[in-house]
């Protein structure tokens, strides 16, 4: 099957200092990918690199056989790209209500309503802190509130960065079986940037590591090579 | 630092004659020209060392002109130096309120104060008529040029003698431990914090410091025109200032000296164009006095967008580029 | 008391200029952390297309349609030409770019319409109605009253209940999530400046009738008391900016009627600093001001 995501030889950085240094990576559709790595590989800058952040120095980003390079942020998540910043970023000054109703701005389909009402569903809690604000949401709320937002403008890949920092493994793990559900009863492709190998590991498809910023190796299934680059 | 001092004073002693030996070369209306743009150097030194090394805007340093100006026109005549003494000292009390009031200010604040400053110009010297005479404003009897020298040249000699001393004072101000606390204030505030540097003290020094300046050139406008009124220091003089530092360069001397030539100089080429042009007297009216401006605005505007360093930065890259 | 209570709301009328003014620079100033030095000279140029275009209809409601169209444009303009591209090397570049805008304005406006004072004529009477032989309040501090108040309440309703208010809204305080989100942030900001200067327009056009009349610099004063007005909220307030525009326009009346107007530039001074000074941070800011 044709990779839904294949970069090549992304190279990109800020002012001029390289952070990602020729990246190579293909993501099959209807596939969780993990992109683990100590703090510092580059896992931020990729993801960054691919929903259009920040701009490569070299290499391209392929995305369903279209070249991103000069596509602006705003319109890669109109393509079905949706990137879920580190730290959930939730507007903070805006009511959850708001907060996911601004990411289906853009649509002008019917549906819009009902995919609303789909991610009430899916993150009960949410429902009812629908007109709160999101600076008196809790963690993990604000994590569910970033992760619906970014599903309800139905993407078909998923950047998450760290989505399990600071919350309770019980929530990790309510996430991640989520994602599992999405990808085998949606298609939804995710590539999961993590620091926290082993949940992510119990639901990837695949995993690669990164170092300096570079993908050092794509396959971390055995323990011993899980040994040489994560040291534990 | 001796050594430097040493220095400072050998360039400023030689471009000082320099120019002195030039105002033998100009016509009258060249020296007045002169003393203008030496007049308009004391402001404009002490703003780019406000704006380019505290990174704070300030539009009242038209009105600081003011104080210094009216300062000499209400002593009385005769002890010129003494008038100029008192006028910078008049302008640093007025700098020191300011920027007391405006020390914890940034930015935006600071500008709206100064820019409300200037505003207050006109109200004021209405408001004290009896003293200030309004928008007639004051005539200034500054005492006669000796009879050896002509008056312009005469004129010349005492705007340069003030650009000269402004210039030394404040290049040695820049190389002192002050100068580097400004320069660390302006790069990272908190930062200059943690090192131990009094962050709010540094930048009302560095008000007060370039309000003196300011009454200085305000004097020397006083001296050169003969007259003060309220009009001369609208808000069109400070933004003038500003234009001057920023399109000389922020934060050099050798900026503001271009700043200020370019003050003088612009309106001029501007008028010998438009004098050329055959217009009509209500136009040429309208032109005269807004063209100007307006290329001075469209001037600004342009080098923020396409020029940050201003001339002294085109020029310091050409020569980089020679060598 | 009679000219007390004349004052007070002949204030209210001047203060709901000055409100509206102020709310035009926080709109800005919370889309891009910029306080529109500009503001001033772009409604004086649209009250000059009015002062046109009043001239050859005849009717000071086509006059006031176009200033509010013209403000639309110039705002729009200035953001897409200047400051879309100030901004990238400090604070400094956007607030310098805007007093070179000062200048440009004006003096274009000086060629085209001479430095003199244009007198304009007001749509009702500025004399006072009169209630049982006590001078209340002119017909036009109504119409001015009424205008801010339409305005403010549009304003809330495009804000707080329109998906172009809650685009808005996102970009101003998390332009990067929002761009993730598919809000084109560059087009807000325009939006922004455009509905901004449209409404410093709607200012000149309702104060400038009131002072001296049409000259280049007629807003100059205003921007200050409409500066101090924003200050009273943090400049990120607009409820504070009302708030401070009519208690500023209210002082000013006083200091005016009972001191004579020579004395309300230092007045306003006085109020800036005496905010500044007490509140740094705005009466009505709810973030801590930025203090080292």
């Amino acid at each position: 099957m044709r990779p839904l995501l294949e970069v090549q030889g992304l190279t990109a950085g800020y002012g001029g200092v390289p952070v990602l240094d020729e990246v190579d990576l293909a993501i099959e559709p209807a596939t969780i990918c993990a992109v683990l790595g100590a703090n510092g590989a580059g896992k931020t800058t990729l993801v960054r690199a691919l929903s259009g952040l920040i701009r490569p120095a070299a290499g391209q980003v392929v995305y369903d056989g279209r070249n991103l390079d000069g596509v602006p942020v705003e319109d890669r998540v109109r393509l079905g790209l949706a990137h879920v910043p580190e730290g959930r970023a939730v507007v903070e000054q805006l009511t959850v209500d708001e907060n996911l109703r601004l990411a289906v701005l853009w649509r002008r389909d019917r549906h819009v309503r009902r995919d609303l009402a789909e991610v009430y569903e899916l993150f009960e809690p949410l429902a009812r802190r629908r007109s709160h604000l999101g600076h008196q949401l809790s963690g993990g709320e604000r994590q569910m509130l970033a992760l619906g937002r970014a599903l309800v403008a139905g993407p078909r890949l998923l950047l998450l960065d760290e989505p399990s920092l600071g919350l309770a493994p019980k929530v990790i793990a309510e996430i991640l079986t989520l994602l599992a559900r999405l990808r085998d009863t949606t298609g939804l492709t995710v590539l999961l940037v993590e620091q926290n190998v082993r949940s992510a590991l119990s639901v990837a498809d695949r995993s690669v590591v990164m170092a300096l910023g570079r993908v050092t190796t794509a396959d971390v299934s055995d323990a011993t090579l899980r040994h040489a680059y994560l040291g534990f | 630092m001796a050594r430097v001092g040493l220095r400072h004073l050998t360039v400023t002693i030689a471009g000082a004659s320099a120019l002195v030996g030039l105002t033998y070369l100009l016509d009258p209306f060249r020296n007045y020209q002169l003393a203008t743009a030496a007049a308009y150097l004391c402001a404009t030194a002490g703003l780019t060392l406000l704006i380019g090394l505290n990174g704070q805007v300030s539009l009242g340093h038209g009105a600081l002109m003011a104080t210094g100006a009216y300062t000499v026109a209400l002593l009385p005549s005769g002890m010129l130096l003494l008038s100029v003494a008192a006028a910078v000292l008049v302008a640093t009390l007025a700098g020191a309120v300011v920027g007391v009031a405006a020390a914890r200010l940034r930015g935006p604040y600071l500008a709206g104060v100064t820019l409300a400053v200037t505003m207050v110009v006109p109200a004021v010297t209405t408001m004290a008529d009896a003293v200030f005479h309004g928008d007639q404003g004051l005539s200034v009897a500054a005492p006669p040029a000796p009879l050896w020298v002509a008056p312009e040249r005469w004129q010349a000699w005492q705007a340069i003698a003030a650009a000269a001393v402004t210039l030394f004072v404040l290049a040695n101000l820049l190389r002192s431990r002050f100068g580097r606390e400004w320069r660390a204030v302006r790069d990272d505030e908190v930062a200059a914090q943690l090192a131990g540097i009094p962050v709010a003290r540094t930048q009302v020094l560095a008000f007060v410091v370039s309000a003196a300046c300011a009454g200085l050139g305000g004097a020397m406008f006083a001296v050169l025109a003969q007259s003060v009124s309220p009009s001369t220091f609208s808000l069109t003089l400070s933004l003038y200032l500003l234009l001057a530092v920023v399109v000389g360069g922020l934060g050099s001397l050798a900026g503001a000296a271009w700043g200020a030539l370019l003050l003088v100089l612009l309106p001029d080429a501007i008028h010998s164009v438009t004098d050329g042009l055959p217009l009509g007297p209500d136009l040429a009216q309208r032109l005269t006095g807004n063209l100007p401006l307006a290329v001075f605005g469209l001037t600004l505007v342009l080098v923020v967008l396409a020029v940050p360093g201003g001339l002294q930065g085109l020029l310091v890259r050409a020569v980089r580029r020679l060598r | 008391m009679e000219r007390f209570v004349f004052l007070t709301l002949d204030g209210l009328a001047r203060g709901a200029v000055y409100a509206a003014f102020g709310l035009a620079l926080v709109l800005i100033w919370r889309g891009t952390r910029v306080v529109n030095f500009a503001q001033g000279a772009l409604a004086v140029a649209s009250a000059y297309l009015a002062y046109t275009v009043t001239g050859a209809t005849g009717s000071y409601w086509w006059g006031l349609v176009a200033a509010l169209a013209g403000g639309l444009a110039l705002g729009a303009l200035v953001e897409l030409l200047v400051m879309r591209w100030a901004g990238r090397a400090g604070p400094l570049e956007p607030v310098i770019a805007a007093l070179g805008l000062v200048l440009l304005i004006q003096a274009l406006l000086g060629m085209v319409y001479g430095n003199d004072f244009h007198p304009v004529d007001t749509p009702f009477a500025r004399t006072a109605l009169t209630v049982r032989g006590f001078d209340l309040v002119s017909p036009y501090d109504l119409f001015v009253l009424g205008a801010v108040l339409t305005v403010m309440l549009l304003l809330a309703v495009l804000f707080g209940r329109t998906k172009t208010g809650l685009r808005m809204r996102a970009a101003a305080f998390a332009p990067e999530v929002s761009r993730l989100l598919g809000v084109r942030v560059g087009r807000v900001l325009t939006l922004g400046w455009a509905l901004a200067a449209a409404v410093g327009a709607l200012a000149a056009m309702l104060v400038i009738p009131t002072e001296l009349g049409l000259h280049p610099t007629a807003m100059d004063l205003v921007f200050v008391s409409g500066f101090t007005a924003a200050v009273v909220g943090g400049l990120d307030s607009p409820v504070g900016a009302v708030v401070g525009g009519l208690g500023v326009g209210v002082v000013l009346s006083y200091v005016g009627g009972y001191l004579g107007s020579d004395a309300t530039p230092v007045a306003v001074l006085l109020l800036l600093l005496t905010v500044l000074l007490l509140r740094p941070g705005g009466l009505f800011s709810t973030v801590q001001a930025r203090r080292v």
